[in-house]
């Protein structure tokens, strides 16, 4: 497919050279032809979840129609079938971060999971009276409630790093915060409400220098940059499918073997299992160990085949583009009269939020929503990070592999239809 | 576009940018907030209730267009009410914003009056939680709940 792509770019003339058709990727996804309120959909809303290529959606028909059973169970055909495919896809997302073993990449229901698990058995072991969990302003809600959950129960303390007036965090601040009473830090990769590119790699290098352990948040980056988790040297990373062009309720949360075995169950069940007696039940060595009960197993073959379609785009490809959309979205944007963009992070990608004089995002939520242009407004789920900000909340245009220029400019007329409209 | 225009009457921007009754209500001897989390919309709706009866009423907050003039409007048809006349009203109100968006003629009850301006909100379902936010508060204040009010 890839290959496919960069032809076509070729032979274009007088155009910038990218190296990805973004025609065709629309053509892959079928829900982009879709017109809502009579406007051809406009959909920037990204951050939230993004939409299914055909290979997601026909690997949950084949799989459902052609080769569907429980997974490590039986020894018959479909079983060992089903089996395969579930562990195939599992490898594939073990290459797709980097992961040096399979037994470091666990499957779980999506990112909020993921963190909740770290928390609860991880954490659980780890965190004392007194201790220190450090987050920061910009973290979703999934990575924040979980630690103040372990923390209200252990009687330790959440902390968390504040974020510049650009979006950015105060990185000198975050050096001073950790301490000799800090378990662990959970940050995010990508801020789903301002867009920021967290210098994750060196946040790592920092915690590691005092011993403390770092989980990263990678919800809002998969789908746009590559992650090699051997690379930041992480010790968890997680993320959601939906996100990444997959089926909703999987994601993939990586976690070094030796943290892995040290630590004890999330879940108690079926498959996560050695042996069972009434006095005394052995657990299985991770992943397993993590994966109670029958899985997703639907949900992580076609994630199997969301990062196939992905990494036939290629990572080049795909931040080519983007990074094109986002300078034409930056630039539009700041030509609205009243718009004021909240975050301006100096390394970011495209997630825009902003709000408009005189104007209440909800209110140019729905005036898009009839051209047609879907965007997110509220708090988007990161209160902290809005309230940072002094708004109560913010309307937000994230894009994605497969948005265009022209989406862009059909933005920027909506919105100045919302001036039009309601000043 | 006529349907935006449904929705954002004239008198309901007007509202929006200037709503009436808006600041704290020092005399109050009720109070409640109500929050849309769904949107961060905040208000606090102050009451003066005497003998029954909604002498003084207004409010504080920050909302949509809908919800400021929704609060708006609320202060000026509540106010010199009496409570049991105040809870009807949110009922008629209520009947208003979600009744059949196909029969928008027949749902306009002629009792409502002024608030009549909201039946384009009924096409807009997810907006009609903007529009009863502050009734709700109101609601919350006269029955004197500690608790925030929310449209959940």
């Amino acid at each position: 497919m890839s290959g496919e792509i960069r032809e076509a770019a070729a032979v274009r003339d007088g155009e910038p050279s990218l190296a990805l058709d973004v025609k065709k990727v629309r053509e892959d996804f079928p829900i982009l032809k879709m017109r809502i309120h009579g406007k051809p959909l406009v959909y920037l809303d990204n951050a939230a979840s993004t939409q299914k290529p055909y290979a997601v959606i026909d690997a949950y028909n084949v799989f459902y129609s052609g080769c569907y059973s429980n997974i490590h169970r039986g020894v018959y055909h479909l079983s060992e079938t089903a089996t395969k495919a579930y562990e195939d896809a599992r490898e594939k997302a073990r290459a797709f971060i980097g992961a040096r073993g399979i037994e470091e990449t666990i499957f779980v229901s999506g990112t909020t999971e993921g963190i909740n698990l770290v928390a609860q058995t991880y954490g659980r072991e780890k965190i004392g009276k007194g201790d220190e969990v450090l987050v920061t302003w910009m973290e979703h809600h999934s990575n924040i409630v979980p630690w103040q959950m372990i923390c209200e129960e252990k009687g330790a303390v959440l902390r968390a790093v504040p974020i510049d007036d650009r979006g950015d965090l105060v990185m000198d601040e975050l050096e001073k915060m950790l301490g000799p009473r800090t378990r662990i830090v959970a940050v995010t990769h990508v801020s789903n409400a301002l867009g920021t590119v967290n210098p994750v790699k060196e946040i790592v290098r920092l915690a590691h220098r005092r011993g403390i352990p770092v989980l990263i948040d990678g919800a809002q980056a998969v789908a746009h940059m590559r992650v090699d988790v051997r690379d930041l040297d992480c010790d968890f990373y997680v993320f959601s499918g939906h996100k990444l062009f997959g089926p909703t309720g999987i994601g993939i949360l990586y976690g070094k073997k030796e943290l892995l075995e040290s630590m004890p169950p999330y879940q108690g069940g079926g498959d996560m299992i050695r042996s069972v007696t009434f006095e005394k039940t052995t657990y299985n060595a991770p992943p397993y160990r993590f994966e109670a009960g029958t899985p997703n197993i639907a949900g992580a073959i076609s994630l199997g085949a969301a990062i196939d379609y992905v990494a036939a785009l290629g990572f080049d490809a795909i931040a080519e583009h983007e990074s094109a959309i986002q300078a034409h979205a930056a630039e539009v944007l700041s030509s609205i009269p009243g718009l004021r963009l909240v975050g301006d992070a100096r390394t970011r990608i495209g997630v825009f939020s902003f709000v408009m004089e005189g104007i209440h995002p909800h209110d140019i939520g729905t005036i898009l929503d009839r051209e047609g242009i879907a965007v997110r407004t509220g708090h988007h789920c990161a209160q902290p990070a809005v309230d940072r900000f002094g708004v109560p909340a913010t309307a937000r245009a994230s894009f994605a592999v497969y948005n265009t220029r022209e989406e862009v400019d059909a933005l920027a007329s909506g919105l100045l239809k919302v001036r039009e409209v309601l000043l | 576009m006529s349907d935006l225009r449904d929705l954002y009457q004239e008198v309901i921007l007007d509202h929006g940018r200037n709503p009436r009754n808006f600041g704290k209500l020092e005399s109050a001897n009720r109070r409640a907030e109500g929050y849309n989390p769904l949107c961060g919309d905040r208000f606090t709706i102050y009451l003066f209730v005497d003998e029954g009866i909604v002498r003084d009423i207004r409010f504080e907050g920050s909302g949509c267009a809908i919800a400021l003039a929704s609060a708006s409007m609320m202060s000026e048809d509540l106010k010199g009410r009496s409570e049991k006349d105040a809870e009807k009203r949110f009922g008629q109100f209520h009947a208003l914003l979600t009744g059949d968006p196909s029969d928008r003629e027949g749902a306009a009850d002629p009792a409502l009056g002024k608030l009549a301006v909201f039946s384009g909100v009924r096409e807009f379902p997810v907006r009609v939680k903007c529009a009863t936010l502050p009734w709700h508060a109101f609601e919350a204040a006269l029955k004197e709940e500690r608790e925030t009010a929310t449209t959940e």
